[in-house]
C-alpha cells in the first residue's frame, strides 16, 4: 500500500535530554523521521526538550515545540495542532513512556490522534515484563524460566526444578538492591532472605540465569503487509550479564552456525509479528554455547541504540524506513536509498566486520563504580569497521580516545596475578585491556574463556594482535612482509613508531616509502552485488582503494567522536550544520567520525563520509588520500581542537583561527599574557610544581582561590581554597596523592556572577548573538549550571565591557571563526576566565532561539567572507522578546559511586530548555521539577552557605511544608525563625525518613571536604537512590521561588517565537 | 611454510592470495556468494560444480566445520575463495577446521585475496572463467580454460535410484545435484522419498508409483538436459510436481518457455523475492546463474507467481491447470533464511490433495 492520503499532519516525539542509555541515536532516528515525513509533503510537529539536537532546527519540522516533555504540555501542543497521528517508536523509552501516559490520560482520544506504527497495547506488550512474559509463552518462545514468591520455602522448590545458578531480583526495590545470584543452597538461603526483607511487599523474582550465555541481538523491520526482513544482527563479545549498551558488540555475528542463525532470525520473526509491529525493532537474545538452546532477553518495539548501530554498520536507514512504513508505505516499495536500484525490502549484507565498543566515563568519575552489569553505564560509543576482526578493533580503541594506541598497556602492569584473574573475571570497562595484560602474562585462552566465558574465537583474535605487537617490540627492523602482516591488524602507526624508537612522522615516512599504504571500501548493503552510488567509505589493510580520486578541492571537518561528559551532541549539531555551510558554498565536503549514534555518520550529510579514528595518523591518512586542503576544526569539540596542532606541523592547512592562537587561549600563561596585554583585568594566577612552591605562590595571590591540578584524582581536580587553614588541610591531603597533579594551577577566585557568550569574528569585526547568564556563580561548571538568555542581572556597561573584551581579543588574535568567552563579574569589573577557540555548548541553542545562522557564519568567514558582507549588524546583536533558560540534566542513578553536586568539574550528560515570554515560566519549563506543595523538604547546607538567603526557605514553609534539617543546618534556620524538624547523623536514619515518605526534596550543599564519610555525601546519594529531587548549590534557591503548581503555561513553537519576536520586527 | 597462489582470470587480471587445501591448478566459472553464514552448506551444495565460489564475507570458517550441515557427500566445486579462512574454529558442534577439510576433501582455496575488489569486477563484467594456480608465469603461455559443461550433472547426480524411508505420500527427486536439506525437509512433512537419477526414463519413475515428483537444483545451465524435455514434460503432466532452482528452469523449458544466463547470478540469502497474489515479500536463498525468461512463458500454460524485488526475473511459476509449480530459490534453505519452507509443505498438500482426488 502506498502512503496514506489521510495523514496531514504528524506530531513526532523526541526523547528528551541525553541520558545515560538514551543518547544522540533518537536524535538520528528523530531527524530521519522528521525528514521522512517531510518530503512526503506531511506537516511535520516536532516536541523535544532538547535543544542540543539537529532535530529540533526549524528546518526539521514546521512546528518545532521545544517544551517539557510531560503530558500537560503535549496535550496542549495536540489541542493547538490538532494531529492526525502520532509518532513515539523514535523518540526512546521517554518518548513511548509518555505515549502511554498521554493514552492513559484519554488525550489522544479525547483529540483523535492515531498511534502511527505500534498500537499502545503492543508496545505495553512488548515493555511491560509481564505481559511480555505471557506473550513468550502465548507464542512458544523460550524465556528463562521464573516464579515471583513470597516465602523462603518456596525458593527451594523452583532451585530443585531449575537448577542453579539462580538471580534473584526482590520486587519494588531500587537499583536492584537485595538482589543477585545464587550458585548454590546456602547462596540462596543469604540472597533470598535478604531480598526478602528489601522488598516492600516481601516478594521476590527467582529467574533462571543465563550468565556466561552468548548474547545476539537482530534488528528486525516489518511493514503492514506483514513483510518482516532482518536489517542486521550483531554479536556481543560480552557474555550475558553485560548490558547491550556496555559490551563491545560485532556486526555481523561471528560464531553462530547458519542454523543458529536462521533459528534466530525465524524466533525475531515471530516475536515482531505477534507483537504486529510496523516499524523497527530490536530482539535480543541469549544462546547457549553448548548448545542451540535460546532465550529471548528483551524486545525494544521501537528504534533503539542498536538500530543506530545497526543503521551504521549496514548502511541500511532504519528509521526512515521504519517511519516510511509507519504511514503506510510497503518495504518493496521504498527505496533502498544507497543503491537507488534496489528496495528496502531486503536483507544487507556485509563483506566488512563491525565492532562497536561503549565509552565509558571513569576518566571522569574515577570513584565511580567501574563494574559492569545489567545498568547500562557507558555515556557513548565508537564503531569501527574493517575486513579483519583485529583491524575493526584496534580502530575502535583508538577511536575511544583514551589515549590508547594497543590492546597491551602498562596501567595494568602493576597488578598482582591474583588481582589480575579476580579484574578479569569480573567485567568492567577496562576487561579488553586487563586481557591482553593477561595473554602477555602467559594465561592461555582456555583458563580465559573459563573465567570469562568469552568465546575463544573472540580470545583467539585478541591473542593476535597482541602476539603481533609484541613482535614489533624487539624488532629493531621490519621487512615489508611484516609490516603488511601488522597493518592488515591495523595495528596502529603510534605503537609501531614508538616500538621501534622512532617518532610517528619518521614511521609514516618509512611506511609510505615501502609502499604500504591503506584502501578504502564503499559501505553499500548488498557486499558488492550492486553498483552503488553514496559515498560511505572505510579503511582496511587488506585490498585495495575503490575510492576514486576526485581533482577537485576539498574540506574537511573533523567530527567530535564518542559522546562522553563535556563533549555531547552540541558538537555533532555543530559539525553537521559546517558541513551544510561548506557544500551550500560549493566546497566539497568530506566528514571524519567514528559515533554511529550520531546525524553527522548519515551517509547523507557531506559529499564523502570517512567512518574512521579521529587520532592522527587516521586523519593524516584520509587527508593524504583526498589531497584536502583545508581542515576545520572549530566544531567538533575539543577531539578536533587537540589534533590542530599535531595536523599543522604536518604542513595541513588549518581553517580560520591559527594554531598559534589555539594554543595561547588554551595555555593559561599566555592566555594570562593576553589579557595583560590588552590591558584587560586578568584574574591573578600561577602554576606551582612542587608544595613550597604552592605555598610560595599563595603569599602573592588574595583568597579565596581556585586550584586544579594537571590530572584528575579521585574525580576531585578542582578545589575552592578560602583561607589558609583550607590551603594547609588541601597540602596535608596532597601529601598523599600521586606526583600526577602537579603543576597545580592556583588562580585567585572571584566569587562573582558568570556568563558567556559565542561570537562569530573575522579578524576585524565580531558578530555576537547573545550572553548567557548563569544562575549558579562562578565554580559550577558551565555545563552544569542553570543558565538563562537574554541576561536578567547584566548591566548596560557589564555588557558593553564584555562585547569590549571580545571583539580586542578578536582581534588581537586574529580570530577567524567561533570562539566561546567565559566571564566573571566581581564589583562591577568584568573578567574574562576562559577563552574557547571553537564552537561551544550554547552554540546550538542560541542558534535556534535567536535564529541567527551562527556556525553558517563561521564557516563562511572562514572561507574569506567578511563578517559585514553576511549581516547587517556586527557586535552584540537585539536580545529577542523572550526568555530562554537551559538547565543540565544528570544520569543520577545510572553509575554508583558518584556524587552529583555541582561543582567545577561537569557532570550533566545533557540538557533541557524552557522557553517563555517571562523568565519565571521559562525556568519553570527548563528544570520542569514539580515542587512539593505537601510533605517535606530535608536541608543540609555547608557552613558557608549559611547566610540570610535562607529565608527563601520561608516559601516552602508557607505552602505547607515541612522542613527537616542535619544538626547544623537546623540551628541556623532555627535561629531565623523558621520551623524545623531536626535529623540525627545517622544516615540510616535520614533513610528511613525518606523510605516512610516524609521526604519528597532534599537540598544538600557540599563542604569543602567532599569525602565519603561526611553526611552530605550519604544524603545526596540517598537522593539519587530513591529520584527524589536534588538541589546542591545555594544559588539554586531561586529555581526554588518559583510557583509550585504545573503553571498554566502557554506553549510555542519556535517558529512562532521567530515570527513574533516584535523587538526584532520593530528594529 | 604459506604457499602462494594466484586467481587468474579470464580477462587477465589476477589477485595473488596464500593457498589453503589443495595446491592443484584448479579452473571454474567464478562466482560469488553474499551469505555471511552458511560456508559449509555453500561449500557441499553440488549446483557449484565447475564453479570457483568467491565468499564476499571476508572471515570465513569461524565456527568450524560439522557433521551436520554438509548438503551432500560430493565436493562439486572447483575452488574456493576467501579473505581469511579460520584455522582455529570455535564451536561446540565444530569437528574440524575449514582449513583441515580443505586439505581433506582436497579443495583448492586461496586466503587473503581482497574478495570485495573480486566480486566487483565480476558484478562489472559479468560471470567469467577463472583458474586458481600456484604460478602465474607458466600459464602465460598456456591456452586459457578448459570446458567440460557437458558432463556437471553427470558428475553429481545418484548413479541409482536411491530409496528412503518415510510414510506418506512418496515423493520422487529426479537428481540433477540435489541438496540433502529438499530431501530432509520433505522427510521432515512424513513423505518418503526416492531419488534417481536425472537420467531416469518416465517409466521407471512411473514404475516407482510416485504421488509426486520434485525436480531438483542442479549445476550448469539447463539447456544442455534438452534431451530430457520430453520426460519431464510428462511427468509434469501425470504427478504433481515442484521444480527447485535448476529444477524449476527445466520445467519451464519443457513446456516451451527460454531461459537466459544473468550478467552475474544470484548467490546469496538475501534475495527478496515477491509473491505477486498477496504482493508479500519473502527472503530467499538462491544459488542460480540462469534465469526463466518470463516474456517466454505465454507460450507456455505457466504463470508467474514470483519476481524478484531487485531484478524483477521470475522467481516462481504455476501451471493454469495442472498441479505443478516451481520456484527459482531455495525453500529447503540451508544455507539461508526458510521464509518459504512453505512451499515445501504447500506442495505436499497438493500431492496429498491429488491423491486423494485420484482414489
Amino acid at each position: 500500500m502506498p502512503l496514506r492520503e489521510d495523514l496531514k499532519t504528524v506530531l513526532v516525539l523526541g526523547s528528551g535530554p541525553i541520558k545515560i542509555g538514551q543518547a544522540a541515536e533518537f536524535d538520528y532516528s528523530g531527524t530521519q523521521a522528521c525528514l521522512a515525513l517531510k518530503e512526503e509533503g506531511i506537516k511535520v510537529i516536532l516536541v523535544n526538550s532538547n535543544p542540543a539536537t539537529i532535530m529540533t532546527d526549524p528546518i526539521m519540522a514546521d512546528e518545532v515545540y521545544i517544551e517539557p516533555m510531560d503530558v500537560h504540555t503535549v496535550t496542549k501542543i495536540i489541542e493547538k495542532e490538532a494531529p492526525d497521528g502520532i509518532l513515539p517508536t523514535l523518540g526512546g523509552q521517554t518518548a513511548l513512556n509518555l505515549l502511554i501516559n498521554l493514552k492513559e490520560a484519554g488525550v489522544l482520544d479525547r483529540y483523535s490522534v492515531e498511534v502511527l506504527g505500534t498500537s499502545v497495547a503492543n508496545i505495553k506488550r512488548g515493555e511491560d515484563r509481564d505481559l511480555f512474559r505471557d506473550l513468550m509463552i502465548e507464542i512458544d518462545e523460550p524465556i528463562p524460566q521464573s516464579t515471583r514468591i513470597h516465602k523462603f520455602e518456596e525458593a527451594f522448590e523452583f532451585a530443585e526444578a531449575i537448577g542453579f545458578p539462580l538471580i534473584i531480583r526482590p520486587a519494588y526495590t531500587l537499583g536492584g538492591e537485595g538482589g543477585g545470584i545464587a550458585r548454590n543452597k546456602e547462596e540462596l538461603a543469604d540472597v533470598v532472605r535478604s531480598g526478602l526483607n528489601a522488598s516492600p511487599i516481601s516478594q521476590v523474582l527467582l529467574e533462571e540465569s543465563i550468565l556466561g550465555w552468548k548474547e545476539v541481538e537482530y534488528e528486525v523491520i516489518r511493514d503492514a503487509n506483514d513483510t518482516c526482513t532482518i536489517v542486521c544482527n550483531m554479536e556481543n563479545l560480552d557474555p550475558v550479564g553485560v548490558h547491550t549498551g556496555d559490551s563491545i558488540v560485532v556486526a555481523p555475528s561471528q560464531t553462530l552456525s547458519d542454523r543458529q542463525y536462521q533459528k534466530l532470525r525465524d524466533a525475531s520473526i515471530k516475536v515482531i509479528r505477534s507483537l504486529n509491529i510496523v516499524g523497527g525493532c530490536n530482539i535480543q537474545f541469549g544462546l547457549d554455547p553448548y548448545s542451540d538452546e535460546y532465550k529471548v532477553i528483551e524486545v525494544n518495539p521501537r528504534v533503539s541504540r542498536s538500530s543506530a548501530l545497526a543503521s551504521k554498520a549496514t548502511g541500511f536507514p532504519i528509521a526512515r524506513i521504519a517511519t516510511k512504513c509507519a504511514i503506510g508505505y510497503h518495504l518493496d516499495e521504498i527505496e533502498n536509498p544507497i543503491t537507488e536500484r534496489t528496495f528496502a525490502a531486503f536483507e544487507p549484507a556485509l563483506d566488512y566486520i563491525v565492532v562497536k565498543m561503549p565509552r565509558f566515563p571513569f576518566d571522569k568519575f574515577t570513584n565511580g563504580d567501574r563494574s559492569l552489569n545489567t545498568q547500562m553505564k557507558a555515556t557513548g560509543e565508537v564503531m569501527a569497521m574493517d575486513r579483519t576482526f583485529e583491524g575493526a578493533c584496534n580502530k575502535a580503541i583508538r577511536s575511544l580516545e583514551l589515549n590508547q594506541f594497543s590492546l597491551t598497556s602498562e596501567n595494568y602492569h602493576h597488578l598482582l596475578n591474583d588481582q589480575l584473574q579476580q579484574l578479569v573475571a569480573h567485567p568492567t570497562d577496562e576487561r579488553l585491556f586487563l586481557i591482553a595484560e593477561a595473554m602477555n602474562r602467559g594465561y592461555s585462552i582456555e583458563f580465559l574463556h573459563e573465567i570469562t566465558h568469552i568465546d575463544p574465537w573472540f580470545l583467539q583474535k585478541i591473542e593476535t594482535i597482541v602476539r603481533l605487537e609484541n613482535s614489533v617490540k624487539g624488532s629493531g627492523v621490519l621487512s615489508v612482509a611484516q609490516l603488511w602482516e601488522l597493518k592488515r591488524a591495523n595495528i596502529s602507526d603510534q605503537w609501531i613508531s614508538t616500538s621501534l624508537n622512532m617518532t610517528l612522522e619518521e614511521f609514516r615516512n618509512m611506511r609510505k616509502m615501502t609502499g604500504v599504504y591503506p584502501g578504502y571500501k564503499q559501505v553499500d548493503t548488498c557486499a558488492g552485488e550492486f553498483e552503488v552510488v553514496t559515498p560511505y567509505y572505510y579503511s582496511t589493510w587488506t585490498g585495495s582503494d575503490e575510492v576514486p580520486y576526485e581533482k577537485e578541492e576539498k574540506a574537511l571537518v573533523l567530527g567530535s567522536g564518542p559522546i562522553r561528559i563535556g563533549q555531547g551532541i552540541e558538537f555533532d549539531y555543530c559539525s553537521v550544520h559546517a558541513t551544510q555551510a561548506l557544500r551550500a558554498n560549493g566546497v566539497k565536503t568530506i566528514v571524519m567520525n567514528n559515533n554511529p549514534e550520531t546525524v553527522s555518520t548519515d551517509y547523507s550529510i557531506a559529499d564523502r563520509l570517512y567512518f574512521e579514528p579521529l587520532a592522527v595518523e587516521d586523519v593524516l591518512s584520509v587527508i593524504e588520500k583526498e589531497k584536502v586542503s583545508q581542515v576545520f576544526i572549530q566544531f567538533g569539540g575539543q577531539t578536533a581542537i587537540n589534533l590542530a596542532n599535531e595536523l599543522s606541523e604536518y604542513g595541513v592547512k588549518i581553517a580560520g583561527t591559527s594554531v598559534n592562537t589555539i594554543a595561547s587561549m588554551e595555555d593559561r600563561n599566555l592566555f594570562y599574557q593576553t589579557l595583560k596585554k590588552l590591558g584587560l583585568p586578568a584574574i591573578e594566577g600561577a602554576f606551582a610544581y612542587s608544595i613550597e612552591e604552592m605555598k610560595r605562590i599563595t603569599t602573592n595571590l588574595s583568597y579565596p582561590l581556585i586550584v586544579r591540578p594537571s590530572y584528575v584524582i579521585g574525580g576531585e581536580s578542582m578545589h575552592i581554597l578560602r583561607s589558609e587553614e583550607d590551603l594547609a588541610s588541601y597540602i596535608e591531603q596532597l601529601q598523599v596523592s600521586s606526583d600526577r597533579v602537579w603543576p597545580m594551577i592556583l588562580d585567585e577566585y572571584k566569587d562573582g556572577k558568570e556568563y558567556e557568550l559565542d561570537a562569530v569574528s573575522d579578524g576585524e569585526n565580531v558578530i555576537i548573538p547573545g550572553i548567557f547568564e548563569h544562575i549558579e556563580r562562578a565554580g559550577v561548571h558551565s555545563g552544569d549550571s542553570t543558565t538563562i538568555f537574554p541576561p536578567i542581572s547584566v548591566t548596560h556597561e557589564e555588557k558593553r565591557q564584555m562585547v569590549e573584551i571580545t571583539e580586542k581579543i578578536s582581534k588581537d588574535q586574529g580570530i577567524v571563526g567561533i570562539i566561546n568567552i567565559q566571564f566573571v563579574i566581581q564589583n562591577g569589573t568584568v573578567y574574562a576566565l576562559e577563552v574557547n577557540p571553537r564552537a561551544s555548548r550554547t552554540v546550538p541553542i542560541l542558534s535556534k532561539v535567536t535564529g541567527m545562522p551562527v556556525i553558517e557564519w563561521a564557516v563562511q568567514v572562514q572561507l574569506g567572507t567578511p563578517l559585514s558582507d553576511l549581516h547587517h549588524e556586527l557586535g552584540l546583536l537585539e536580545e529577542p522578546n523572550f526568555f530562554s533558560v537551559k538547565a543540565p540534566a544528570f544520569s543520577n542513578g545510572k553509575l554508583g559511586g558518584v556524587d552529583h553536586f555541582l561543582g567545577p568539574e561537569m557532570k550533566s550528560t545533557g540538557e533541557n530548555l524552557g522557553l517563555a515570554y517571562t523568565e519565571a515560566e521559562a525556568m519553570g519549563k527548563a528544570v520542569s521539577m514539580l515542587l512539593p506543595t505537601e510533605g517535606g523538604l530535608l536541608c543540609s547546607f555547608s557552613s558557608i552557605d549559611r547566610t540570610d538567603r535562607l529565608h527563601s526557605l520561608t516559601a516552602f514553609v508557607e505552602r505547607g511544608v515541612t522542613l527537616y534539617g542535619t544538626p547544623g543546618t537546623a540551628d541556623y534556620i532555627e535561629g531565623l525563625g523558621l520551623p524545623i524538624q531536626r535529623v540525627t547523623r545517622n544516615v540510616s536514619e535520614v533513610e528511613t525518613l525518606i523510605e516512610q515518605g516524609f521526604i519528597q526534596m532534599v537540598y544538600c550543599t557540599p563542604t569543602k571536604g567532599r569525602d565519603k564519610m561526611r553526611l552530605g555525601y550519604h544524603v545526596r546519594a540517598l537522593a539519587t537512590k530513591y529520584g527524589l529531587p536534588c538541589f546542591t548549590h545555594i544559588d539554586q534557591l531561586a529555581l526554588t521561588q518559583l510557583e509550585p503548581e504545573v503553571p498554566d503555561y502557554e506553549v510555542h513553537s519556535l517558529q512562532h517565537y521567530h515570527q513574533f519576536n516584535v523587538k526584532a520586527v520593530i528594529k | 611454510m604459506k604457499e602462494k597462489g594466484y586467481l587468474l582470470l579470464e580477462n587477465g587480471v589476477f589477485f595473488e592470495g596464500v593457498r589453503v587445501g589443495s595446491t592443484q591448478d584448479m579452473t571454474g566459472e567464478v562466482v560469488f556468494n553474499t551469505s555471511m553464514t552458511g560456508y559449509q552448506e555453500i561449500l557441499t551444495d553440488p549446483s557449484y560444480a565447475d564453479q570457483i565460489i568467491v565468499f564476499c564475507y571476508p572471515l570465513i570458517g569461524n565456527y568450524g566445520i560439522n557433521d551436520v550441515d554438509g548438503e551432500s557427500e560430493i565436493h562439486a566445486l572447483s575452488g574456493a575463495v576467501f579473505g581469511e579462512a579460520c584455522d582455529i574454529p570455535s564451536h561446540y558442534e565444530s569437528q574440524s577446521s575449514l582449513v583441515d577439510y580443505l586439505n581433506k576433501y582436497n579443495i583448492s582455496g586461496l586466503v587473503n585475496i581482497d574478495t570485495r575488489a573480486l566480486v566487483k569486477i565480476i558484478r562489472k563484467e559479468g560471470t567469467m572463467r577463472g583458474k586458481i594456480v600456484s604460478s602465474i608465469h607458466e600459464q602465460v603461455a598456456k591456452p586459457f580454460f578448459t570446458h567440460k559443461q557437458h558432463t556437471l550433472v553427470e558428475e553429481v547426480s545418484v548413479k541409482s535410484s536411491v530409496y528412503f524411508e518415510g510414510g506418506s505420500p512418496h515423493i520422487v527427486i529426479v537428481d540433477y545435484g540435489y541438496k540433502k536439506s529438499i530431501r530432509t525437509s520433505l522427510q521432515a512433512e512424513g513423505c518418503r522419498v526416492t531419488v534417481v537419477p536425472y537420467s531416469s526414463s518416465y517409466e521407471w519413475i512411473s514404475s516407482l508409483n510416485p504421488d509426486g515428483v520434485l525436480f531438483s537444483n542442479g549445476p550448469g545451465n539447463p539447456e544442455e538436459l534438452s534431451y530430457y524435455y520430453p520426460t519431464i514434460k510428462k511427468l509434469s503432466e501425470s504427478y504433481p510436481c515442484l521444480g527447485i532452482c535448476l529444477g524449476h528452469q527445466l520445467l519451464a523449458l519443457s513446456h516451451g518457455a527460454s531461459t537466459t544466463k544473468l550478467h552475474y547470478g544470484h548467490r546469496g540469502g538475501n534475495h527478496p523475492v515477491k509473491n505477486l497474489k498477496t504482493n508479500k515479500v519473502y527472503i530467499t536463498s538462491q544459488n542460480h546463474g540462469y534465469e526463466v525468461m518470463e516474456s517466454s512463458l505465454v507460450h507456455t500454460s505457466f504463470t508467474a507467481t514470483h519476481l524478484n524485488v531487485n531484478d524483477r526475473t521470475v522467481e516462481g511459476m504455476v501451471h493454469t491447470r495442472l498441479p505443478v509449480l516451481g520456484v527459482q530459490f531455495h525453500p529447503e534453505a540451508h544455507a539461508g533464511p526458510s521464509d518459504t519452507s512453505f512451499i515445501l509443505k504447500e506442495f505436499i498438500q497438493l500431492v496429498k490433495e491429488n491423491a486423494h482426488a485420484a482414489s
